[in-house]
């Protein structure tokens, strides 16, 4: 039904947005290709030169660097997990009849946090968790809790940031799901049973399950691109204790001016999250259709 | 926390509001209560720390009620050049929108409307520029702006900024033109129209709705960034994501000056947020949840 086009008239229209997208997005990723390939340090521009895949060879074998990705990956691990539960409590409860102006606030206040400048999470993660005049020691009943300077505890304080901010994403997905649900379908499951665990897991988990998917993929991608509230909060530390893997590439490149060795770290997370997303859109999008 | 049941629950129909039960649903009530206190609580922080003078942001235990000033806005705003920071900021955020609009809107219309070989993996590209870490471009980029004299110039981070705000706008824009009857375009062709003057003059006004809505996301996406204004400005073009965080050097760190700073830079986007809200979650899964 759909008339062919003339392919001058194709390119005129998505030609633009494709040379604008390429010029910004994937001749950077060029330049850093041949960076990677060279020793290139900003502080010693005078002898750049050709080393093959040195750099490559450096990163695999750089244990700082698998442990700053084991480290990411521990955050996706415990801060996921908190997101779905969380977020499928609040979406339950957003999804059940009554209290309609109540749920409408609601769901304006989970609004809020997603919204929130990334940096700004940071700063004021700073101001309240601060171990002297921090209101959370306050409301932990005058606490004396050490949360940045600790390495655990700054660890754990990453993640109330980051569940508190991308739970109401996952609530909010995960509450789109449930609206999908055939209001006839669920009412008749209700009458079946009364074990909302079993209307849960039979009637409407399958509906959920695209929004987990997305949820899983968009949460991994972020959580590898995740800079702006840990570098506020906590730059890293103590220590390389919240240095996560974008933190990492940016100390390296830019703190300790190694452009070489930090293009390959660029390079290979950048393979590492294509595999990823490949193997999660193969793997689940075949499940769920 | 799922668990949570008002006894009238299985009875009620599922999505049908009116049928309300005349119990009060007292355990619900409270974990909304829970919920919104949850995610407002740090926003309340924020402002009152704003207001609170360097001795009162400083006293241990912290303070709930004390006098509050204005000090903080005035002096962060016209001593320390805040407002030039978020002059800049919305100059870029403004400039990337228009622009990812310009380049977005049009390849939109071609994704919904044309059929050519090709147009999967195009839109797989498109896609994965979402996943992409900033990071990743952000050391090219620094090295390619500082060899062309770019740096702390508003023009890079408005072209940098197109990375991810042109992927949002494509996606959105792409998914409302799908909306739209093709008849229209059919019944305009008859009539000789060209398919710029379809898109424009047919298309365009019914698709505005995404338009405004990707605009809006654009706009967020750019005035929140901070890693790339960090590294790729100095005066000139700094953001002020990234002036809220030059206050946190020095050893006395200035909170409620900080905290103003936050303020002023939040408040635009949590406007902006809760106009779009009904669309927000479809915008960041990048449409795949309706």
């Amino acid at each position: 039904m759909r008339g062919k086009v003339a392919r001058k008239t194709i390119f005129a229209f998505i030609g633009p947005a494709v040379i604008g997208l390429a010029a910004v997005g994937i001749a950077p990723l060029v330049y850093a290709l041949w960076t990677s390939l060279h020793f290139y340090n900003l502080t010693k521009l005078k002898r750049v030169e050709f080393i093959g895949l040195e750099n490559y060879w450096t990163v695999l074998t750089d244990e700082v660097f698998w442990q700053a990705m084991g480290r990411t990956f521990f955050l996706l691990g415990t801060a996921l997990p908190l997101q779905i539960a969380f977020g499928l409590g609040i979406a339950l409860v957003l999804h059940q009849p009554g209290l309609t102006l109540l749920k409408t606030l609601a769901r304006l206040s989970l609004v809020l946090p997603m919204a929130t400048t990334y940096a700004v999470v940071g700063l004021l993660g700073q101001v309240m968790f601060n171990q002297k005049f921090g209101v959370v020691n306050q409301l932990l009943g005058g606490a004396d809790i050490n949360w940045i300077g600790d390495p655990t505890n700054a660890f754990a304080m990453i993640i109330f940031w980051d569940v508190w901010q991308w739970t109401p994403f996952v609530a909010l997905v995960l509450l789109a799901g449930l609206t999908m649900v055939p209001g006839e379908v669920e009412e008749a499951a209700r009458l079946e049973t009364k074990s909302k665990w079993t209307v849960l897991r039979y009637v409407q988990l399958p509906f959920l399950l695209p929004g987990l998917v997305a949820v899983l993929i968009l949460r991994t991608a972020d959580t590898l691109k995740l800079f702006d509230m840990v570098f506020t909060l906590t730059r890293g530390g103590p220590g390389s204790s919240t240095e996560f893997i974008s933190l990492m590439i940016q100390r390296v490149g830019f703190r300790g001016f190694d452009q070489g060795l930090a293009s390959a770290q660029a390079i290979i997370l950048l393979i590492i999250t294509i595999v990823l997303a490949q193997i999660y859109i193969r793997v689940f999008y075949k499940e769920v259709n | 926390m799922a668990v949570v049941s008002p006894a009238t629950g299985e009875l009620a129909a599922a999505g049908a509001p009116a049928r309300r039960k005349a119990a009060p649903l007292w355990g619900q009530f409270a974990i909304l209560i829970v919920i919104m206190l949850i995610c407002v609580f740090p926003f309340y922080w924020m402002v009152t720390t704003s207001l609170k003078t360097q001795i009162v942001a400083l006293e241990a235990p912290p303070v709930w009620i004390f006098e509050p000033t204005l000090a903080n806005y005035r002096e962060a705003l016209f001593e320390d050049g805040v407002l030039r920071t978020l002059v800049n900021s919305l100059i870029i955020a403004v400039c990337t929108t228009a622009l990812a609009l310009v380049l977005g809107v049009p390849a939109a219309f071609a994704l919904a409307r044309f059929e050519f070989r090709g147009k999967r993996d195009l839109w797989f590209w498109f896609i994965t520029n979402r996943m992409v870490s900033p990071i990743v471009l952000a050391l090219p980029f620094f090295l390619i702006a500082r060899n062309l004299g770019l740096l702390d110039k508003h023009i890079t981070l408005i072209l940098i900024y197109l990375t991810f705000n042109l992927p949002i706008v494509i996606w959105i824009v792409t998914d409302q033109f799908r909306g739209i009857p093709y008849d229209l375009d059919e019944a305009a062709r008859l009539e000789g129209a060209s398919q710029f003057t379809i898109m424009r003059r047919i298309c365009l006004p019914l698709a505005m709705p995404g338009v405004a809505v990707s605009a809006i996301f654009s706009f967020i996406f750019s005035w929140n960034e901070l890693m790339f204004g960090l590294i790729l400005t100095r005066t000139e073009a700094k953001t002020a994501p990234a002036m809220a965080v030059s206050f946190m050097e020095g050893y006395n760190l200035p909170y409620g000056k900080i905290m103003a700073t936050s303020t002023l830079i939040v408040i635009p986007v949590l406007i902006f947020a809760l106009i779009a809200s009904k669309q927000l979650v479809r915008g960041l899964t990048m449409g795949a949840v309706k």
